[in-house]
C-alpha cells in the first residue's frame, strides 16, 4: 500500500518519466474536451451515436493497416490508423442518418446496427492483420480497452492537438449550441442551421471519440463523452456552466484514471478512466448543487 | 352503413351493475410539483355519454389517465363503492391516436384483438370465435373489408375507428375515449357517433375528452367542464352556460 | 471437409443457436426502439458473470446464466433510478451504467486472476468462435452416439438451453408482450402486469446475452438481436411473418458469413481463416442494409 502511494505521488507529480507525463497531459486534455462535446450530444439526446462511431473505426484502422502494409509503410508512425479511423467514423455517421431515416429503422436501431455490424467488419479484418504482418501488430489487444502506457510521445502530441482544435470549435459556436440544446424550435425559427449544428455536434464528438482511443479503447470511449456531462448537470441548469464542468470533471478523470493505470498492474486505462469518473457522477449525483438528490434545489 | 345500429342485445351483467356509480373524490395529480388536477371531486352519470371539456392544459387527458390508474395520483377512485382496480375488467380505454408507433407490424384486426387479451387468459390463443368476433366489431365500425390491413396504412378516422373497435371488444360498460372525433373525416365521425348512441341505448356510460365546444350541447347528455379543479358538472343544459365557460376559458365565450 | 465435425460442427452449432436466441427476442426490442438498451444490457451481464464465477469457483451453466441476470436486472434497475430518480437523459443513463459496469467486469477479471484461467475479456469482446473444438466429433469410433454427444462442448447444451428458454417466454406471452410493445398504455388501461411482463422480456434478453457472450462475443449477439429483425420488419407488415423471417435471416447470416470466414481467404489463396463472429455480424449487417434500399426503391 505504501508502496502504491509513492508511485502514485511520483506519476501525479509528473515525476515518472517524461513518456508518463506527456501521455497524462494529453489524456486530460482530451477528457476536457470530450468532456465539452459530450455536453451537448447529452442535451440533444444523441450521446450513444458516439459509441457506434468508436466501435465502428475499427474496420478504419484494420483497413489502413492492410494498405500500409502492403505498400511496405509503417502505419503506426505516419498517422495512418488515425485517417483509417477518421473515415470510418465520418463513414458510420452517414450510414447511422442514412439508415436511422427510414421510419420502419429508425436512429436507435440504425446507431445499434452500424455499432455491432461495422465492429464485427473490423474484428474480421482485424484477424487478416494480425495473422499478416510482421513487425510491429497493430495492437488489438490494447485497442480494445486502452493502454496509455503503449502510447508513443507523438501520438499524445497529437490527441493534445485534437482536444484543443475541439476545444476551439465549440468555443466559437458556444452562444449558438446552447440556444439549439436549450430550445431547438426556437433557434430554428431564430434563423439557426439546427440540422448542420447538430452534425457538427456529431462530428465533434466523433473526432473526440477517435482520438480517445488508444487510451479508452473501442468499448469505452464512449464514457468520456457520456459520464462527464451527465454528471455535470447535477451542479447547474445553465448550459455554459455544465460545459465547463464538464470539461473539468473529463480532465480529471482521464488524467487520474491514466495515472492509477500506470501505478496499478492488470489494470487497463480505459476501466480505469471509467471508474474514476463513475465515482464522480456518484458523487454529483448525490450532492450536485443543482439536481443532486441529497444537496439539491428542487 | 349510416343507418343506425340496432340496439344490441344487452348482457344481464352489465344492466344489474347499472347502480355501480363512477365516483372521484379529491382527485389531485401533479408533474413535477406542478399541480395538473386540484381536488377533484365528481359522481359520473349512471349511464349516456358524457364530455369531459376545458381548455388546454385543464387536465381532462389526465383526469382520465387518473382514474385509469395510469398516471400517479392522491384521492380516492370507487365504482358502485369499491377501488377502481376491482371495477377494471367493466372499463375500457380507448387513447389518443397519436400515441402509438404506426409502423407497427399489426393489422386492424390485430389490433381489436388486442382488447380481449385479458379475457382469453394467459398463454392461450384468441382463437376462431375471436376472430370472429373482432371481425363483426370491425363491421360494426364499417370496416370489415379493411380488417387484414396494416394499421398505418389507414386514414386517421379509420384508425379511430379500429381503436373504438378495440375498446368495444372489451365489452365494457364504462368506457373511456380521449378526443375520439379530434382530426377524423365525416364518416368517421357519423359512425362513431352512431356506435355512441347505440352504447346510450344500450345503458352503457361513455366519458369523452372532447375539444369542439360547438358540439357539445347536441352531442352529449352530461359534462364535466374542468380547468384544473372541477368548474361545473351535470346535464349540459344546466351545467354547459356561458357562465360556467367564462370561468373555465378566462374569457367570455359565446356557445 | 475432413474435420468437419472437429472444427466446423460446433462453431456453427452454437453460434446458430446463439443467433436464433438473441434475434427471437430482438424482434420486440426493436420495435420498442431499445437497441442500443439491448446493447447496454449485453454488456452489463458480465461483470455478473465474473463475479458469480469468482465467489462460486464454479462455471456451470446454471452459475454463468444466473450471475448474468442478477447483473441485467442491477444494471435496468439503475438505469430506470437515474432517469426517473436522477431525471438523467435516458440515452447517458444507458452510457454511464453500461461502461461501468464493463469496466468493473474487466478490473475484476483481471484482479482476481480470472482472466488468467481462460476466461479470456478480449474474447467476450472478439467472440472465440474457432476455439470451440469437438475433439471426438470425427474420431472417438469407439464412443456410441450418445458418449460422442456427452463429449460436446458446454456451451452448446448451454445455448440449447437458452434457446428453449427464450422460446417459451416469447411464445408464453406472446399476445401479451406484443400490445406492450404496441400501447403500453392500453396494456396498463386493460389491467395487464406491465411489470411483470416486462421482467420476463428482460430475462429472455438478459438469458440469451449472457448465454452468446462466452461463445459468439457480446458484439455479434448485439449485431443478431439488431439486423436480422430490423432487416424482417423491413420486408412485412405481420409480426408473425416478422419473427419467422427474422430466424430464417439469422441463420442465413451464420450460414453465409461462417463460410466466408473459413473458405473466403481461401479463394485469395490464402490459408487463413477469419474472425467468423465478426464476418456473421458483418454478414447481418449487408442484409439490413441490403433491404433498406430495396425498401427505399420499392
Amino acid at each position: 500500500m505504501d508502496r502504491f502511494l509513492a508511485d502514485l505521488l511520483r506519476v501525479l507529480t509528473f515525476d515518472a518519466g517524461f513518456n508518463t507525463s506527456v501521455v497524462m497531459l494529453g489524456s486530460a486534455a482530451l477528457g476536457c474536451a470530450a468532456g465539452a462535446a459530450g455536453t451537448f450530444a447529452m442535451l440533444r439526446g444523441r450521446t450513444l451515436v458516439s459509441d457506434a462511431v468508436a466501435h465502428a473505426t475499427l474496420p478504419g484502422i484494420a483497413g489502413a493497416f492492410l494498405v500500409a502494409a502492403l505498400i511496405g509503410r509503417q502505419p503506426r508512425e505516419a498517422g495512418w490508423l488515425m485517417g483509417g479511423a477518421a473515415i470510418a467514423a465520418f463513414l458510420s455517421l452517414a450510414a447511422i442518418e442514412w439508415l436511422g431515416r427510414r421510419p420502419k429503422v429508425g436512429p436507435d436501431t440504425a446507431t445499434a446496427a452500424v455499432l455491432a455490424c461495422g465492429f464485427g467488419l473490423g474484428l474480421a479484418l482485424m484477424s487478416l492483420v494480425q495473422t499478416l504482418t510482421v513487425g510491429r501488430q497493430a495492437g488489438l489487444e490494447t485497442l480494445l480497452f486502452g493502454s496509455a502506457a503503449g502510447m508513443l510521445p507523438g501520438e499524445a502530441y497529437a490527441m493534445a492537438a485534437l482536444a484543443a482544435l475541439v476545444l476551439l470549435v465549440i468555443g466559437a459556436v458556444l452562444k449558438e449550441l446552447s440556444a439549439v440544446a436549450f430550445d431547438p424550435d426556437f433557434a430554428l425559427t431564430a434563423g439557426l442551421p439546427v440540422a448542420r449544428l447538430d452534425a457538427l455536434v456529431a462530428l465533434v464528438c466523433a473526432v473526440v471519440v477517435v482520438a480517445a482511443l488508444p487510451i479508452a479503447g473501442f468499448v469505452l470511449a464512449v464514457a468520456l463523452v457520456v459520464i462527464p456531462p451527465a454528471a455535470a448537470r447535477f451542479w447547474s441548469d445553465r448550459a455554459g456552466i455544465v460545459v465547463s464542468i464538464a470539461a473539468a470533471i473529463g480532465a480529471v478523470s482521464a488524467f487520474s484514471g491514466a495515472a492509477l493505470s500506470a501505478v496499478l498492474s492488470d489494470t487497463p486505462t480505459g476501466p480505469a478512466i471509467v471508474l474514476v469518473a463513475a465515482a464522480i457522477f456518484t458523487m454529483s449525483l448525490l450532492f450536485g448543487r443543482a439536481r443532486g438528490l441529497v444537496a439539491g434545489r428542487a | 352503413m349510416l343507418a343506425r345500429t340496432p340496439p344490441d342485445a344487452m348482457p344481464v351483467a352489465a344492466r344489474t351493475h347499472v347502480r355501480d356509480r363512477l365516483v372521484v373524490e379529491g382527485l389531485s395529480v401533479s408533474y413535477r410539483g406542478v399541480p395538473a388536477l386540484i381536488d377533484v371531486t365528481w359522481s359520473a352519470p349512471a349511464t349516456g355519454l358524457t364530455a369531459i371539456v376545458g381548455p388546454n392544459g385543464a387536465g381532462k387527458s389526465t383526469l382520465i389517465k387518473a382514474i385509469l390508474g395510469l398516471v400517479p395520483s392522491t384521492g380516492r377512485i370507487t365504482v358502485g363503492g369499491r377501488p377502481f382496480d376491482e371495477a377494471r375488467d367493466i372499463t375500457a380505454y380507448v387513447p389518443q391516436r397519436a400515441s402509438v408507433d404506426w409502423d407497427f407490424p399489426a393489422t386492424a384486426l390485430d389490433v381489436v384483438l388486442q382488447g380481449m387479451v385479458r379475457e382469453t387468459g394467459w398463454f392461450r390463443a384468441y382463437g376462431k370465435a375471436r376472430r370472429d368476433r373482432a371481425l363483426s366489431l370491425l363491421d360494426r365500425v364499417g370496416l370489415a373489408d379493411l380488417s387484414g390491413r396494416q394499421i398505418g396504412q389507414m386514414s386517421g378516422g379509420q384508425q379511430q375507428r379500429v381503436f373504438l373497435a378495440r375498446g368495444l371488444a372489451r365489452d365494457a360498460r364504462i368506457l373511456f375515449l380521449d378526443e375520439p372525433l379530434a382530426g377524423v373525416d365525416a364518416a368517421s365521425e357519423r359512425i362513431i357517433l352512431d356506435v355512441f348512441d347505440a352504447l346510450e341505448r344500450d345503458g352503457r356510460l361513455v366519458i369523452c375528452v372532447h375539444h369542439d365546444l360547438g358540439t357539445v350541447a347536441e352531442r352529449f347528455r352530461d359534462v364535466l367542464v374542468l380547468n384544473k379543479k372541477v368548474i361545473a358538472a351535470g346535464p349540459t343544459g344546466e351545467a354547459f352556460t356561458p357562465q360556467v365557460l367564462a370561468r373555465a376559458y378566462g374569457v367570455p365565450l359565446a356557445v | 471437409m475432413a474435420e468437419f465435425w472437429t472444427v466446423d460442427f460446433v462453431p456453427l452449432t452454437a453460434a446458430s443457436l446463439a443467433a436464433l436466441a438473441c434475434a427471437l427476442v430482438g424482434n420486440l426490442l426493436i420495435l420498442t426502439r431499445r437497441a442500443m438498451a439491448a446493447d447496454a444490457l449485453s454488456h452489463s451481464v458480465v461483470p455478473g458473470v465474473v463475479v458469480a464465477v469468482a465467489l462460486t469457483g464454479l462455471t456451470g451453466s446454471v452459475v454463468v446464466l444466473a450471475g448474468g441476470l442478477v447483473a441485467a436486472f442491477a444494471a435496468s434497475g439503475l438505469v430506470a433510478f437515474l432517469t426517473r430518480v436522477g431525471r438523467v437523459e435516458p440515452g447517458a443513463a444507458l452510457g454511464i451504467v453500461f461502461t461501468s459496469f464493463f469496466a468493473f467486469g474487466i478490473l475484476m477479471l483481471e484482479w482476481t486472476g480470472l482472466s488468467h484461467t481462460g476466461f479470456d475479456i478480449h474474447h467476450v469482446v472478439t467472440g472465440y468462435l474457432e476455439g470451440l473444438i469437438w475433439v471426438t466429433g470425427d474420431g472417438g469410433e469407439n464412443l456410441s452416439l450418445f458418449q460422442k454427444l456427452a463429449t460436446l462442448p458446454q456451451v452448446v447444451t448451454e445455448l440449447a438451453l437458452v434457446l428453449v428458454l427464450v422460446s417459451a417466454i416469447l411464445f408464453a406471452f406472446r399476445k401479451e408482450l406484443a400490445l406492450l410493445a404496441f400501447d403500453p398504455v392500453f396494456a396498463r388501461a386493460t389491467g395487464l402486469p406491465v411489470g411483470l411482463l416486462e421482467a420476463a422480456l428482460l430475462t429472455a434478453t438478459a438469458l440469451a446475452c449472457t448465454a452468446a457472450f462466452k461463445s459468439v462475443g457480446v458484439v455479434l449477439a448485439v449485431a443478431m438481436i439488431v439486423c436480422p429483425p430490423a432487416t424482417a420488419r423491413l420486408l412485412t407488415t405481420r409480426l408473425s411473418q416478422q419473427f419467422a423471417l427474422s430466424a430464417v435471416i439469422a441463420l442465413g447470416s451464420v450460414l453465409v458469413g461462417y463460410v466466408a470466414a473459413v473458405a473466403g481467404p481461401g479463394l485469395f489463396g490464402s490459408p487463413l481463416a477469419l474472425n467468423a463472429a465478426g464476418t456473421i455480424g458483418a454478414t447481418a449487417g449487408l442484409a439490413l442494409v441490403a433491404a433498406a434500399a430495396l425498401r427505399a426503391r420499392a
